[in-house]
C-alpha cells in the first residue's frame, strides 16, 4: 500500500520552544490514523505543517507525494484540514460559504456533492442560514464540509469532536467511516481515546515533540498494558504473597496485575491456602486510555 | 484562475452585503464636506481660473474617497479573517500568491470605484465638473484606488489586532490623503509645504484625477501617472514578497 502522509525529520521551534523535534511518520493510504498526545505536544503544529500554515524549520512533509511546500498546490488539493479553533465567515450563509471554498479548489460546478455534504451532515435545513445564527456544533459540521469540499484522498480532522454533541459525534463518525470505506486516509487527533480506540487502526503518540509510540492498535494495546485482575474477598486481606501484583485498592477491590491468563490459577490457589473467600472477581482489559498513560509515562489510576 | 475569481467574487460580496456602511456612508461624507467647504470657501477661494471652488472641490473628494475605501477594503477583509481565524481558510486551499494578492487588490479597487462613481453622481449636481478627459480620470481612478488597496493588504498583513491598524490608518493614510491637496490647489501653499507636496505620492493621484476633469493641473499628468505607476509596482512587488515568505500569516 502508498504512503499517503510522510514526514521525514520534521523540526519546528517557536522561540525558546522546540515544538517538533524531529518527527518522522508514514500514514499508508486507506488507513484511519490517530495522532494522540496530551495538550502542547504537538499534534496541531505537526498537522499545520501538513497544511502549509506552518513552515517546518527543517525536514519535509509530503502528502501522496506531494511536498508540502514545493509542490504545494497538487498536495493542498490532495489533502482537506479540520482546524481545531471554531471558525467562520460571518458575512455568509452556509451554502455560500461550502460554495466560495469549492471555488478555491478550482470547483466551479460541485452542487451535487455540496448537497450531499449537507444532507450528510445534518446541516440541509440550515443551508441559507448566516454562519452567525448556528450553534457551536453546527458551526463544527460546516467546518467538517468544508474540509470535504474538494473530495481530498487524505482527510485530517484535528479535535472535530471538542465540545460537540453525542448526535453530532454518530453522524460524523459514521459519515468518515463511509469515507474511509470509500477509500479515503483518515487521520485524526482527539483527547476522547475511546473514540480513537473503536475507530483507527493505527496509533502514534506525541509528547513534547517526539514521536513516543506508533503501532497498529491491536499490538500497541497487546505491548504496552497488562490485564487487571479485581478481586473482592472476604475477609478482605491481600496475602503478603500477591502483594507484589497490587497495582490499587479502590472500593473494597484489590486490582492486581494479571500478565497472563495463565497464572490466574496460581492466584487463586494462594487466595485459597491462606484462607481468603473470592466474593467477586473481574478481569479488565486494557484500553486505550491506559495504554496512554502508560506511555506519556504517569502512574495508571 | 478559478480560485482567484472566487475570491474576487468573496470579497466584492463581503462589502456589499454591508454596502450601507462601505458605500452609502462614504458618498454622505463626502457630500457633507462638499456642502460645508463650498458653502464657506466657495466665494473665498479660486484654485484654478475659471473654475468653481465647489467644481475644483468634488475630484478631490471623490479621490479621497475611493483612495480611504479600497485602503478599508482590504485591511479591515484581511485583519477580521486574521482575528476571527477564517483567514485558515482563504490559506489552505490552493492559491498561488498572485491569485491572493489580485483577488483582494481587485475587489477593493472595485469597491473605490464604486464609492468614486456614488460621490460623483451625486455631487455633480451641485457644480458641473466639466469631465474633459475621461480616460485620464479612469486611469488615475485604478491606480490610485490600486495604491491604497495594496497599502491596505500590507496593513492588514502587518497589524494583529484592530488598534494597530486604526494607527496606521490614522497616522499614516489620513495625513497623506488629507495633505495631498484634496481641499487646495498646493500652489497657494508656502514654498516648503510645497516641496513637501511633491513628495507624497497621493498628491500625485489627487493632481492626475483633476487634470482629467478640469485639462488643469499643478504638475503634469505624466509625470503624475509616472508618478502613481510606480508605486503601484514597488508596491505590488513588496506585498508579493511578504506573501511569499509568508510574513505574519503563517508561522
Amino acid at each position: 500500500m502508498s504512503v499517503a502522509i510522510r514526514f521525514s525529520a520534521v523540526k519546528k521551534r517557536f522561540g525558546e520552544l522546540e515544538a517538533l523535534k524531529g518527527i518522522d511518520l508514514e500514514v499508508r493510504e486507506g488507513e484511519f490514523f490517530a495522532l494522540l498526545g496530551p495538550n502542547g505536544a504537538g499534534k496541531t503544529t505537526l498537522i499545520s505543517v501538513l497544511g502549509g500554515l506552518t513552515q517546518a524549520d527543517s525536514g519535509k512533509a509530503e502528502v501522496l507525494g506531494s511536498d508540502v511546500q514545493r509542490d504545494y498546490r497538487a498536495a493542498r488539493r490532495k489533502v482537506g484540514i479540520v482546524p481545531q479553533e471554531l471558525t467562520f465567515d460571518p458575512f455568509f450563509t452556509v451554502r455560500e460559504t461550502l460554495q466560495f471554498q469549492s471555488g478555491y479548489f478550482g470547483l466551479r460546478r460541485n452542487h451535487a456533492w455540496i448537497d450531499e455534504l449537507l444532507e450528510q451532515l445534518g446541516l440541509a435545513s440550515k443551508a441559507d442560514a448566516n454562519m452567525r445564527s448556528l450553534s457551536g456544533g453546527m458551526k463544527r459540521r460546516v467546518m467538517v464540509a468544508q474540509a470535504l469540499v474538494h473530495k481530498p484522498p487524505v482527510i485530517v480532522l484535528d479535535e472535530p469532536t471538542a465540545g460537540v454533541d453525542v448526535a453530532l459525534r454518530q453522524t460524523l463518525w459514521a459519515f468518515i467511516q463511509r469515507l474511509n470505506g470509500e477509500g479515503h486516509t483518515i487521520v485524526l487527533t482527539t483527547h476522547y481515546l475511546e473514540e480513537a480506540e473503536t475507530l483507527c487502526n493505527r496509533i502514534a503518540m506525541l509528547k513534547q515533540g517526539e514521536l513516543v509510540a506508533l503501532d497498529d492498535k491491536a499490538a500497541l494495546m497487546a505491548s504496552h498494558s497488562a490485564r487487571v485482575l479485581s478481586l473482592r474477598l472476604f475477609p478482605d486481606v491481600l496475602p503478603a504473597a500477591l502483594q507484589p501484583l497490587l497495582v490499587s485498592q479502590e472500593g473494597g477491590a484489590y486490582q492486581l496485575k494479571l500478565d497472563d491468563c495463565g497464572t490466574l490459577e496460581a492466584m487463586l490457589a494462594t487466595l485459597r491456602e491462606a484462607g481468603v473467600a473470592v466474593q467477586d472477581m473481574e478481569i479488565l482489559k486494557p484500553d486505550l486510555e491506559s495504554v496512554f498513560l502508560d506511555v506519556m509515562g504517569r502512574k495508571r489510576g | 484562475m478559478q480560485g482567484f475569481s472566487t475570491l474576487f467574487y468573496k470579497e466584492i460580496l463581503r462589502f456589499w452585503k454591508v454596502s450601507f456602511q462601505t458605500v452609502a456612508a462614504p458618498v454622505l461624507t463626502a457630500v457633507l464636506y462638499l456642502l460645508i467647504f463650498s458653502h464657506v470657501l466657495e466665494s473665498h477661494v479660486e484654485a484654478y481660473p475659471g473654475v468653481r471652488y465647489t467644481a475644483f472641490l468634488i475630484p478631490g473628494l471623490a479621490m479621497m474617497s475611493m483612495l480611504q475605501n479600497a485602503f478599508a477594503n482590504t485591511s479591515s477583509s484581511l485583519i477580521q479573517s486574521k482575528i476571527t481565524g477564517n483567514i485558515v481558510y482563504i490559506l489552505l486551499p490552493p492559491l498561488s500568491h498572485l491569485e491572493f494578492f489580485l483577488a483582494y487588490v481587485l475587489a477593493a479597487v472595485v469597491r473605490g470605484l464604486v464609492v468614486g462613481s456614488g460621490v460623483l453622481a451625486v455631487t455633480m449636481w451641485l457644480a458641473w465638473p466639466e469631465f474633459k478627459y475621461p480616460l485620464w480620470i479612469l486611469a488615475f481612478a485604478l491606480l490610485g484606488s490600486s495604491v491604497m488597496a495594496i497599502l491596505g493588504l500590507i496593513a492588514g498583513i502587518w497589524a494583529e489586532k484592530f488598534d494597530q491598524l486604526a494607527a496606521f490608518q490614522n497616522f499614516i493614510i489620513v495625513p497623506l490623503t488629507f495633505l495631498s491637496g484634496v481641499f487646495y490647489s498646493i500652489h497657494s501653499l508656502p514654498a516648503f509645504w510645497l516641496g513637501v507636496s511633491h513628495l507624497n505620492p497621493v498628491f500625485y493621484m489627487i493632481d492626475g484625477f483633476r487634470y482629467g476633469f478640469f485639462g488643469a493641473s499643478d504638475v503634469s499628468p505624466w509625470l503624475s501617472l509616472a508618478v502613481v505607476s510606480g508605486t503601484v509596482v514597488v508596491l505590488a512587488a513588496f506585498t508579493l514578497q511578504l506573501l511569499r515568505t509568508g510574513y505574519k500569516l503563517k508561522h
